[in-house]
């Protein structure tokens, strides 16, 4: 067998059914390998693509995604998505072509140092220079990106080793005497932070993308009720917690919403778990939680303490250590301790909802954001791209399974969206898919509506059209003196137009109401579709400047229901006490 | 910064190519300052030791061990504590000795520092020495002023003391 059939067969025996590439000079022999194989080959139209819809894949299905691109600029297109791709965690593996072992360091034709290039975006990288190697180099990329904390792996193929003969036979071992994920947290660690939980009255749980990654979902709502605990989530926590729960405040941060800021900051004990305090969700850090004593359960040892100090680190994976410690607090006798904090917070809540029904013309993105709810089921899936129309998303859509909700969190890409909800339909094709979408990000993708098409993928794509780079215009607006440099997208494309031109049915929609209709419709046609969305480009979303407290938001914050008891708890212990 | 100091981190790797850029790339990355950083075999065939001296307080040095630790090929990584820690460094030095008098004064100075001259030429010695950094800073100061054409250091490598083992 040569090597470019042991790749295929490899990636078989790890039971991968698809892969989303793009072929060049180098990966000739693997193509043709390809060609007769019934390995399922979606030719995206552009190897960023590739990476986002393995990612999409991955995130959807929780297996991990293939992509594959050529030599030189392949890679260096696939970069953009591999490094997404670690950010958030997803497991993906990037196959790219390199130039003939003879030629590497040569500068020859399309050569690129893609292991110097992947090694800082990758968990690891390979390059097998010898045909025999790849069995075992498959095996070990795919142990390696789906276990642990995941994340991509990158195996670089030179041609020749495609073509060189190996014997397949031999006995395929991972030997990885440096990598050995701590799975079960220490039970010591466990037993303090159950102390810590029975003895606070103002907790609070802070689940992150890890709470999906390791399944645990059903431990974190049995925590959050054993403990009657509010739950805010970070951006890829969304959808560990279902945020239709009463006890869900929704997502932290920059963009999060009043409640959760709020909470976050008063309460006195803090939980988080699977997330890695990012800037974007801490805020100003010395400001963060700065009344609580903080638990931290993560996989990865290196996240603890990095961001935020955090009185007790607990490493291990999610799933078990929620079990252990929900085992831990059986035994503590918690029941009643926090009432009078989760009424104040459910007032707090009652009294701060965003509002989100508007009859206006332009259409306001709350409004927009309702009706997409109303269109779809629970079981959606949706993709978010990045921007405004991604922090819409966060704030009003309620996302209540895991990995239901698909965005770029860490590494902030436009042109996610799309590519994420095509990968994720190919993973659910029995799953609704909707991509939301700014028309900023999404011209940077268009061109793989001729991959939808072509291979019949319907996904319906949202395009949350205010004809600016909505998230940049609001950072000029707040703190630019309203100077647009560069942000306006003028009046072209005509969406419509260019998804007809793809033959890819398309809308306009302009008024309340007609977003659900015609959403509906979409999923229901079976066929991949585009809808452009005409918005209002003047609206922002309230936030909290950077370097800045989680308190100190800036821009209306328009509420659901007026009410007067929204007092903060500080405030209202303090009138106590001067009673 | 308080508590800021210099450790001597002690790393087995697998000897693999690319492991050494993974390593220092991960220095860079994260904006960790690196002093010194040597390579070499171990005891154990296809693991290399690498001695890494960084500056940083506890928190970076952490962040530093916790990082090394994700690299895959790195297997083990250890601070070493720098009173229970031997540390050697290797270094040549080629003065110039033009003359009989100054190279019997230089080759006085390797003598009281256990040099050794390992290479004549009529115009130039080479001296070879072993040690702590600062006594290699201190023999390299005496023979400054002869005038110095070359040096070559390897940067410390260092294990711990007595029967442990990273
Ligand atoms: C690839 C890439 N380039 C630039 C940015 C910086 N950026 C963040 S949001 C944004 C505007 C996005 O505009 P659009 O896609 O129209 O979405 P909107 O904010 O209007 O909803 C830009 C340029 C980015 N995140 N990604
Ligand atoms: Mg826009």
């Amino acid at each position: 067998m040569r090597g470019g059939e042991a790749l295929i067969k490899s990636l078989k025996d790890q039971e991968v059914d698809v892969v989303f590439g793009y072929p060049g000079g180098v990966l000739l022999p693997l193509y043709d390998v390809i060609y007769d194989s019934d390995m399922r080959h979606i030719l995206v139209r552009h190897e960023q693509c590739a990476a986002h819809a393995a990612d999409g894949y991955a995130r959807a299905s929780g297996k991990v995604g293939v992509c594959i691109g050529t030599s030189g600029p392949g890679a260096t297109n696939l970069v953009t998505g591999i490094a997404t791709a670690y950010m958030d965690s997803s497991p993906i593996v990037a196959i790219a072509g390199q130039v003939a072992t003879g030629l590497i360091g040569n500068d020859a034709f399309q050569e690129v140092d893609t292991i110097g290039m992947t090694m800082p975006i990758t968990k690891h990288n390979f390059q097998p220079m010898n045909s025999q190697e790849i069995p075992e180099i498959i095996k070990t990329a795919f142990y390696i990106a789906g276990t642990g904390r995941p994340g991509p792996v990158v195996v670089d193929l030179p041609k020749d080793v495609q073509e060189q003969e190996l014997d397949m036979d031999k006995e395929v071992r991972i030997d990885l005497p440096g990598y050995k994920p701590t799975r079960k947290g220490h039970p010591l660690q466990i037993k303090r932070a159950a102390n810590l939980i029975a003895n606070s009255k103002k907790p609070v749980i802070l689940a992150g993308g890890g709470v999906i990654l390791s399944g645990s979902s059903e431990e974190l709502i049995k925590l959050a009720g054993i403990i009657d605990a509010p739950v805010v989530t970070s951006l890829l926590g969304k959808g560990s917690f279902p945020e239709d729960h009463p006890f869900s405040l929704g997502m932290l941060g920059m963009h999060g919403t009043k409640t959760s800021n709020y909470m976050v900051d008063e309460c006195d004990c803090l939980i988080a778990v699977g997330c890695r305090f990012s800037d974007r969700t801490t805020g100003n850090v010395a400001e963060f939680a700065k009344n609580a004593k903080i638990i931290h359960i993560d996989i990865d040892p290196a996240e603890i303490g990095k961001n935020v100090e955090v009185d007790i680190p607990i490493v291990g994976d999610a799933k078990i250590t929620l079990s252990s410690l929900i085992k831990a607090l059986n035994q503590n006798n918690t029941s009643g301790n926090t009432d009078e904090w989760m009424k104040y917070v459910q007032n707090f809540k009652r009294s701060s909802s965003p509002r989100t029904s508007f009859n206006d013309v332009p259409l306001k993105p709350q409004q927009v954001i309702k009706e997409i709810m109303n269109a779809t089921d629970e079981e959606t899936i949706v993709t978010t791209d990045v921007g405004l129309n991604q922090m819409w998303m966060a704030h009003y859509f309620k996302v209540k399974h895991p990995r239901t909700f698909l965005s770029s969190g860490g590494l902030g890409t436009m042109g996610f969206g799309f590519p994420a909800a095509m990968g994720a339909k190919v993973a659910k094709p029995e799953t609704d898919v909707v991509a939301i979408c700014g028309d900023g990000g999404f011209l940077m993708v268009s061109q793989d509506l001729a991959t939808i098409k072509e291979y019949d993928i319907p996904v319906v794509i949202c395009i949350l059209d205010n004809r600016y780079l909505g998230m940049v215009a609001q950072w000029q607006k707040l703190f630019y003196e309203k100077r647009l440099s560069h942000t306006h997208l003028g009046e072209v494309p005509d969406f419509v137009k260019l998804a007809e031109a793809f033959g890819v049915s398309a809308y306009r929609v302009e008024k309340p109401g007609e977003v659900q209709e015609t959403l509906k419709n979409a999923i229901n046609s079976g066929e991949p579709t585009l809808i452009d969305i005409t918005i209002d480009p003047e609206e922002i979303l309230p936030m909290v400047p950077p370097g800045c407290g989680l308190t100190e938001m800036v821009g209306e914050y328009k509420i659901e229901i007026e009410s007067a008891d929204g007092v903060p708890y500080y405030r209202e212990a303090e009138e106590r006490a001067g009673d | 910064m308080e508590n800021e100091r210099t450790h001597i981190i002690s790393a087995l790797v697998l000897h693999k190519p690319g492991v050494l850029q993974r390593v220092a790339g991960l220095f860079t990355r994260r904006g960790f300052n690196i002093e010194s950083i040597t390579v070499g075999t171990s005891e154990q065939e296809g693991i290399a030791r690498m001695t890494i001296i960084a500056k940083g307080d506890g928190k970076i040095l952490e962040q530093i061990t916790k990082q090394l630790n994700k690299i895959i090929d790195v297997i083990k990584v250890r601070d070493l504590e720098p009173e229970k820690t031997v540390k050697r460094e290797l270094c040549l030095i080629k003065v110039h000795t033009p003359t009989e008098k100054i190279r019997s004064e230089v080759i006085q100075y390797a003598n009281i520092f256990r040099g050794r001259i390992i290479d004549v030429s009529p115009e130039t010695l080479t001296i070879e020495i072993t040690g702590a950094s600062d006594k290699i800073d201190a023999l390299i100061d005496l023979v400054k002023t002869f005038g110095i054409k070359e040096i070559a250091r390897t940067g410390p490598t260092a294990m711990s003391r007595g029967i442990k083992t990273i």
